[in-house]
């Protein structure tokens, strides 16, 4: 592998007027006031190749995607040459779309209340515009998907797909629109996808590799946005590093490995977070007894102060329902013993489940979690304000100050109480909605997927905070597909299938390729890999 | 590991935001100033002001009272009706049935309230949207109306009620200013300085958050939807007084500019949230250009053409100045 000078661009493999690019995007500078947010990026893309574009967050690669969607308008020096023509600048959407780029966005775009078809020719304008011959299309839809091997009923509302028949759907609806431009009748075309894989679990992310397989295959060129450095890994020619605003590396999949993805993107060496060791955790902190709702058969779990303890499986296997159903967000049966107080899971909400010292982080951070629409301190005092008040007004100055040692105690950048938390990157919205639960000190915290969408830096920061929380007594439950980040944080791993726990693992065990095999398998796999061997296996 | 935090930076002062405020209000002296050069001598005159000030007292209480429902994300068509009915219904309880003026006064605005908690138990049981719900109640309240008046101008409420709304004057400004004034007030504290203001905020802005955080969601709700109820009675209370009497029709055509009074002043003072202090200046604004265009002897129509043009203009306008960002009120 090489981690590349770019003061030398032209001894980058593949950054050369090489013949076989098909998109260059060279010098591109972008300014948001006096934020130089894009420094002089240069980056090719060559035809029938999978590029991966990494970058913490903060580090300009989604804002280079939006360059290309012609959303962003670039300083004028940038330069961006399609299949060998110069575009003019700023990137006119619909002309980019017509030569042959088409885009999933991250939340996919689809509809969920509408069909799978009419999704489809949302942005067909090959379309009859007088009449649309459903019959005709549908069977059309029906031979492109089983093209690539999906079975996908066209006429299925879009709401009731599984998340990686969303994926897919979106994702061919782009590979549609890639066909009927210019481009792609020369069977040609760029995919870009921005962080298609986060919603989804590892299997349903291999089948959504199969289908981007599929697609280079017939010529086209992929450029996938991620966090994942093993999806990087797994899928990609190429990877992309994006850093403060540069391209920190260009290197060749095969020829690189985990550490140095890594060390790129963060440009220092970031040590992955470690638990230090405490005395094994004892008492009763709470008492999950007979929770039972959503895809959950009667599940048993005690957790004691300090302890963390993970829940994961493979999706639908009901794991994921056990924190939402143990804080009375979702409905369900059973019992809730906290405190000396037992909670009828039946007729708990959150506003019970707060009362009696639980907390929740959900995994949708955009619609269950924070409000973007206000600002940091609205956000980070949501729990706090009944202790801010001057008699019975609300005290402003101490809601600010709360914020401001919210934001300094876990890093939160910018260090700005007064900014819409919608400015904010994932990473640091996670941090503002962790230090406002952990303020509370809660007895119980219960997460779902606490750093999904966060960078790898405050990823380790988000771990070390819930560990502080558990050394000073709170209990944790976290549910998570993510078996690296169980592994860092836990003390104990439960794993489910169909709805029940089947296997439950301790001590060594809780290691990131057991938890993952388990996952598939159903029980552990024996015997148990010794400590040597987990260090390969990171 | 973890990186050197960075101490906490309050932002300066943002000249574009408080330029945002106050812009209404700068508008708002413009046109006074603009007026007083066309009509010299007569508009700028203690007379007209206090005319100005005293005859909308009832837009403002009603606009105030939408504001709530508005904020927790509630639409309440029904406002107009519960105010011509809690008017109505002062009057024939008062003269018909000769109920004294005190009693005819609470059980108007019980009613009010009444209607209030209908609209929460439709919305919020049977989970219909609140512009379905309250459109229909606030057109069935029509009809009770008509029946209850006969479709008839009830004239004759007691003096008592008249001279607390607009005989009384403090400063030369009938009082019925200063109960719209208190109003605008109470709820300025109320929605920004108190532990109710703030849930109904969260609640407006993300129903989700706000459940998953602990507040209860449908009992907020409700409470701004009885109060948004209670309060449309009140200003059909001041409705009845200012004339002593009461028509089944007129108040209707009050639902409209109150809205627009909502909406415009959610562009000023804290833009882009709906506020007391921003609606109460609105309806100013608004009334103080058609007092202004109708001494210089525009025609009636005038009202709506202003009522809608400088709704349209004025959010146009502050889109413009924060880039066309896609609106979120609440």
């Amino acid at each position: 592998m090489t981690l590349v000078d770019l003061a030398a661009p032209d001894r980058l493999p593949g950054s050369g007027k090489h013949p076989a690019e098909v998109l260059r995007m060279e010098n591109v500078r972008m300014r948001f006031g006096p934020v130089e947010v894009l420094k002089g990026v240069s980056l090719g893309l060559r035809r029938k190749e999978i590029l991966g574009l990494l970058g913490a967050n903060g580090s300009g690669k989604s804002t280079l995607i939006k360059v290309l969607a012609g959303f962003n308008s670039p300083e004028p020096e940038s330069r961006v040459r399609l299949w060998g023509d110069d575009l003019p600048l700023p990137l006119d959407a619909a002309l980019i779309r017509r030569k042959g780029v088409a885009f999933v966005h991250q939340h996919l775009g689809l509809i969920p209340s509408l069909r799978v078809i009419d999704n489809m020719i949302l942005s067909n304008d090959r379309l009859h515009p007088l009449g649309i011959a459903w019959g005709r299309e549908a069977r059309r839809l029906r031979g492109l998907f089983a093209e690539f091997g999906l079975a996908i009923d066209p006429l299925a509302p879009v709401e009731s797909l599984a998340p990686v028949q969303r994926a897919f759907v979106a994702i061919v609806r782009a590979f549609d629109d890639l066909r009927r431009s210019e481009a792609g009748r020369a069977g040609e075309g760029v995919l870009v996808l921005d962080e298609p894989t986060p919603f989804l679990s590892g299997e349903d992310v291999e089948k959504l590799f199969a289908l981007l397989r599929g697609i280079r295959a017939t010529g086209a060129s992929v450029i996938i946005v991620t966090h994942d450095i093993d999806e990087v890994l797994a899928i990609t020619d190429r990877v992309a590093v994006m850093r403060d605003g540069r391209l920190a590396a260009m290197m060749t999949t095969a020829e690189t490995t985990r550490q140095e993805i890594l060390d790129a993107i963060v440009g220092r060496a970031v040590e992955t977070f470690r638990r230090p060791s405490r005395p094994a955790p004892t008492g009763v902190a709470a008492r999950l007894a007979g929770i039972a709702g959503g895809q959950l058969d009667p599940f048993d779990l005690t957790l004691a102060p300090g302890e963390v303890v993970g829940v994961t499986g493979l999706i639908g296997s009901g794991f994921a329902d056990v924190p939402y159903l143990a804080f009375g967000a979702a409905p369900g049966t059973g019992r809730v013993e906290i405190g000396g107080q037992a909670l009828d899971v039946a007729r708990l909400t959150p506003a019970r489940a707060v009362a009696a010292g639980m907390g929740l982080i959900p995994g949708d951070r955009l619609h269950q979690s924070c409000i973007v629409a206000l600002s940091v301190t609205d956000n980070a005092t949501m729990l706090a304000l009944p202790r801010l008040r001057r008699g019975p007004a609300l005290d402003r100055a101490a809601m600010t100050r709360a914020t401001e040692a919210l934001v300094a105690a876990h890093d939160v950048r910018p260090p700005r109480p007064g900014h819409l938390l919608g400015a904010l990157s994932g990473g640091n919205q996670q941090k503002v909605v962790l230090g406002k639960w952990l303020a509370e000190e809660p007895r119980l915290l219960l997460l779902d997927e606490p750093t999904q969408g966060v960078d790898f830096g405050a990823r380790q920061q988000i771990f070390a905070a819930i560990d502080a929380a558990a050394a000073r007594g709170t209990a944790v439950l976290c549910a998570s597909t993510d078996a690296e980040q169980l592994s860092q944080i836990c003390d104990r791993v439960i794993v489910f299938a169909k709805g029940r726990p089947v296997a439950e693992l301790t001590g060594a065990q809780v290691e990131k390729s057991v938890i993952a095999r388990t996952c598939f398998l159903g029980v552990p796999p024996a015997p148990a890999p010794s400590p040597s061997l987990q260090e390969g296996l990171a | 590991m973890t990186a050197t935090p960075l101490p906490a930076v309050r932002a300066p002062i943002d000249w574009k935001l408080q330029a945002e405020r106050f812009a209404l209000l700068a508008a708002w002296a413009a046109l006074i100033g603009l007026f007083a050069v066309l009509i010299p001598g007569t508009f700028l005159t203690w007379r007209t002001f206090s005319s100005i000030l005293g005859s909308q007292a009832v837009l403002v209480v009603l606009a105030l009272g939408l504001l709530l429902p508005l904020t927790a994300g509630d639409f309440d068509l029904s406002a107009a009706s519960v105010l011509v009915f809690s008017a109505m219904f002062v009057a024939v309880s008062n003269v018909t049935w000769g109920w004294p003026i005190g009693l005819s006064l609470l059980g108007a605005l019980a009613t009010g309230a009444i209607v209030g908690a209908l609209n929460a138990w439709f919305i919020l049981f049977f989970r219909i949207h609140s512009l379905i719900v309250t459109l229909g109640l606030g057109t069935f309240l029509n009809g009770m109306t008509l029946w209850l008046s006969g479709s008839q101008t009830i004239s004759g409420i007691s003096m008592t009620l008249v001279d607390a709304v607009v005989i009384t004057r403090i400063l030369g400004i009938p009082a019925a200013f200063w109960y719209g004034l208190a109003l605008c007030l109470v709820l300025w504290y109320a929605l920004e300085w108190s532990m109710a203001g703030r849930r109904l905020l969260f609640v407006g802005r993300g129903r989700e958050v706000a459940r998953l955080n602990g507040i209860s969601v449908d009992r907020t709700r409700a409470a701004a939807l009885i109060l948004s109820g209670a309060l449309s009675a009140l200003a059909g209370v001041l409705y009845a007084g200012m004339t002593g009497s009461a028509d089944p029709v007129s108040g209707q055509g009050l639902l409209l500019p109150a809205f627009a009074a909502a909406f415009l002043g959610a562009t000023a003072i804290y833009p882009g949230r709906f506020n007391p202090l921003g609606t109460l200046l609105s309806v100013y604004f608004l009334i103080t250009g058609i007092t202004g265009l109708s001494m210089l002897g525009a025609a009636a129509h005038v009202q709506s053409l202003f009522y809608g043009g400088a709704l349209v203009v004025a959010v146009a306008l502050s889109q413009l100045v924060r880039k066309r960002q896609p609106q979120n009120f609440g």
